[in-house]
């Protein structure tokens, strides 16, 4: 299957915002064991769970509501990448701990902000799930601008590798805000561009108590939601599904 | 063994002593150690290494150096003001939690 | 730190350099603490002998939690299911949690954690030997589960009862959530060994593998063991490394029949005299083999742990570096051993 099917408009925004918490799930667990502390590594380890989780309610949701017969796991393991609509932030490399840091603060507080938007929604189950989940991310973001602050007000070499870290990602910032097409999620889903002011306000507070600079990127990243994603979500995925995909129907 | 000063990066993260109330009612209890640079990371490291099933409502940290402790056999001295050293405080239990049902 | 905080390197109260009668009052008092089973603590004198024997079998237990990690983080990126993805992400994240509480109890007796990580890989101090073999299909966790963790509770339990007590207390903590990770692994098979053909012969294979190296987990017999005799007496060690595997073998055959999976052990069978299975002969070669450094995995486990360590460094000196101008007085404090 090529292209992004088309899909009612609540499933595919369910699949988007699960496909963000799941494709970051999967690169954060590819940070066990290599963690720079021990106690980080558990730090990681419960980030990604709680991501995890945030993807489970919501692919099982999609799966619901599109009324296939589709769970969890097919929606997981069964797609394509050009049918994934996840933001292309989520699926680049880990890098150093530095991208890693970044790319958390980033996501971590668009996510602050997507669900206490959705805390309102008309959707219940939208709504419950951000009840919980905007305390989860929360800390996330608590996490992120903890190491953040001290990876840029460390020493020469961490600000060094902090703000390279931030010029790795920052091209990846805009596609979170992209207006999205509202057409049948009136009052059920959050306006993307809407997040971006509070977003603003947070993370550049963090950047200026970390002594870094905003940056500048010449590029931009397009097209994550509509299935248009790096060439680094078909290696992701094939190695997240082959065992799976190898068993056609088996239980695990 | 003897501690020679180890030569390397995490030499300078000082050591934490963590305590937990796990439910209002309780009061903290002593669940152990972990190293963190600083007392708003040794808060968040504890949160995650002790409270993973959602045990802990309220977490204390407190620098080992920090506390000041008898020694329960220094019976004679116990009120003796010239402490020198900083010592832990004594941990008690009665009964390990749950030795019984293992 | 410096390891004043827990009052056991004061040359004028430590062990056996201390004063002759402040030893053998300091003496009696820790024989008759073993003898009524009572805890030692932190604060409490020790045979030096105690401490190191203590500190070697803490820090070895830590050491094992935080290299298994990696045999068993190696499937978290290609679980089959996102359910057994968290599960397997809940269950590496305790091991973590479990190293670190086991380095927590160590440190009470004077040691740091970054000296023990520095025997680790200077090779100086060991883990359990299961953890150097590959995880070569998904089956390998479950059965590391089942098995490994199997064994692990078996030496554990009684392990609550250590005489010393912050290690006593560590494994309490580390018991209780120890059974989950036994069931899952028991789950995890017994799926496999009731689904399709080729997850069968997965889970058979996994179980052919980990066996032998499992029942190699509980050390050499007690013949050959040099440091059980005196931990026992001392109350470190409370059953022999035979007892507790002939238990493990007892409780794990029956298991073995639920899950419809055979075990690698023709001389394997009931014996009604003894009231235990008899088992076939463990390739102590091998075991020997493994323990050296000539396993299949012991020198990727010691890179990646190294690695970790390496790439880690610059980042907590950028901790360090940010606390010291952040925190000066609680660092002060901190350091003021």
């Amino acid at each position: 299957m090529t292209g992004v099917r088309t899909l009612p408009p609540l499933v595919g925004y369910a699949l988007a915002l699960g496909d963000d918490a799941l494709i970051l799930a999967q690169r954060l667990g590819e940070w066990v064991s290599y963690a720079p502390q021990m106690e980080e590594d558990i730090a990681l380890a419960n980030i990604g769970l709680d991501l995890l989780g945030q993807a489970r309610t919501l692919l099982s949701y999609a799966g619901a509501v599109e009324g296939a017969g589709r769970d969890e796991d097919d929606l997981a393991y069964l797609r394509d990448d050009r049918d994934f609509r996840n933001v292309q932030l989520v699926e680049i490399p880990n890098g150093d701990f530095a991208v890693t840091m970044a790319r958390q603060l980033i996501f971590s507080a668009y996510q602050y902000e997507l669900y206490t938007a959705l805390l309102d929604s008309g959707d219940p189950t939208l709504a419950g799930l951000a009840g919980k989940a905007v305390k989860e991310v929360d800390y996330h973001r608590d996490h992120a601008t903890q190491w953040v602050l001290r990876l840029g007000d460390g020493t020469e070499l961490s600000r060094a590798r902090m703000q390279a870290g931030l010029d790795q990602v920052w091209p990846y910032v805009d596609e979170l805000f992209d207006p999205a097409d509202a057409a049948g999620l009136a009052g059920v889903a959050a306006d993307p561009a809407a997040l971006r002011p509070a977003w603003e306000r947070y993370v550049t507070r963090v950047l200026d108590e970390a002594t870094l600079r905003r940056p500048e990127p010449r590029w931009r990243s397009r097209g994550g939601r509509s299935g248009l994603h790096t060439e680094h979500l078909g290696h992701l995925l094939a190695e997240m599904q082959h065992l799976h995909r190898s068993h056609p129907g088996a239980s695990w | 063994m003897s501690s020679p000063q180890a030569e390397n990066s995490t030499r300078g993260w000082p050591l934490w002593e963590v305590f937990v109330r796990a439910r209002r009612g309780l009061s903290h209890q002593h669940v152990g150690s972990l190293h963190a640079p600083d007392a708003a990371m040794a808060l968040r490291n504890a949160r995650d290494v002790y409270t993973r099933r959602g045990e802990g409502v309220s977490i204390w940290v407190v620098p080992s150096s920090a506390i000041v402790a008898n020694s329960p056999d220094e019976k004679d001295r116990f009120f003796d003001p010239a402490v020198d050293k900083v010592y832990r405080h004594p941990t008690f239990y009665d009964v390990p939690e749950g030795a019984k049902h293992l | 730190m410096g390891g004043g905080v827990y009052g056991n390197y004061d040359t004028a109260t430590a062990g056996d350099s201390a004063t002759g009668a402040v030893s053998e009052d300091a003496r009696r008092h820790f024989d008759q603490l073993i003898a009524a089973d009572q805890r030692i603590e932190p604060r409490d004198w020790m045979p030096d002998a105690y401490r190191k024997t203590l500190i070697r079998q803490i820090a070895q237990h830590a050491h094992s939690e935080i290299i298994g990690m990696q045999p068993e983080g190696n499937w978290i990126t290609r679980a089959p299911s996102l359910r057994r993805k968290a599960i397997l992400i809940a269950k590496v994240q305790d091991e973590a949690g479990h190293g670190l509480y086991l380095y927590s109890a160590a440190e009470t007796l004077g040691v740091e954690r970054d000296e023990l990580v520095d025997l680790l890989l200077a090779g100086r101090q060991k883990y359990s030997s299961i953890f150097n073999y590959p995880t070569l299909n998904w089956a390998d966790v479950g059965a590391i589960g089942w098995l490994v963790d199997g064994a692990a509770i078996m030496n554990q339990v009684p392990l609550c009862r250590c005489s010393y007590g912050p290690y006593g207390r560590a494994m309490v903590r580390i018991c209780k959530e120890e059974s989950f990770h036994q069931r899952q692994g028991f789950e995890i098979l017994y799926t496999l060994s009731h689904g399709a053909l080729a997850q069968k012969e997965m889970a058979q294979d996994a179980v052919n593998r980990f066996w032998w190296p499992s029942l190699m987990m509980f050390g050499p017999p007690d013949d050959a063991s040099s440091h059980s005799a005196e931990s026992i007496a001392w109350g470190i060690k409370r059953f022999s490394n035979d007892e507790l595997r002939q238990r493990f073998v007892d409780m794990t055959v029956p298991q073995a029949e639920v899950l419809g999976l055979t075990l690698p052990d023709d001389d394997l069978r009931w014996n009604a005299e003894r009231g235990h299975y008899d088992f076939g002969a463990i390739d102590w070669d091998e075991f020997a083999r493994v323990i050296r450094g000539d396993g299949p995995c012991n020198a990727e486990r010691m890179r990646r742990r190294r690695q970790a360590h390496e790439d880690g460094a610059w980042v907590r000196e950028a901790a360090q570096a940010y606390a010291d101008k952040h925190a000066p007085r609680e660092l002060a404090e901190a350091r003021a051993s």
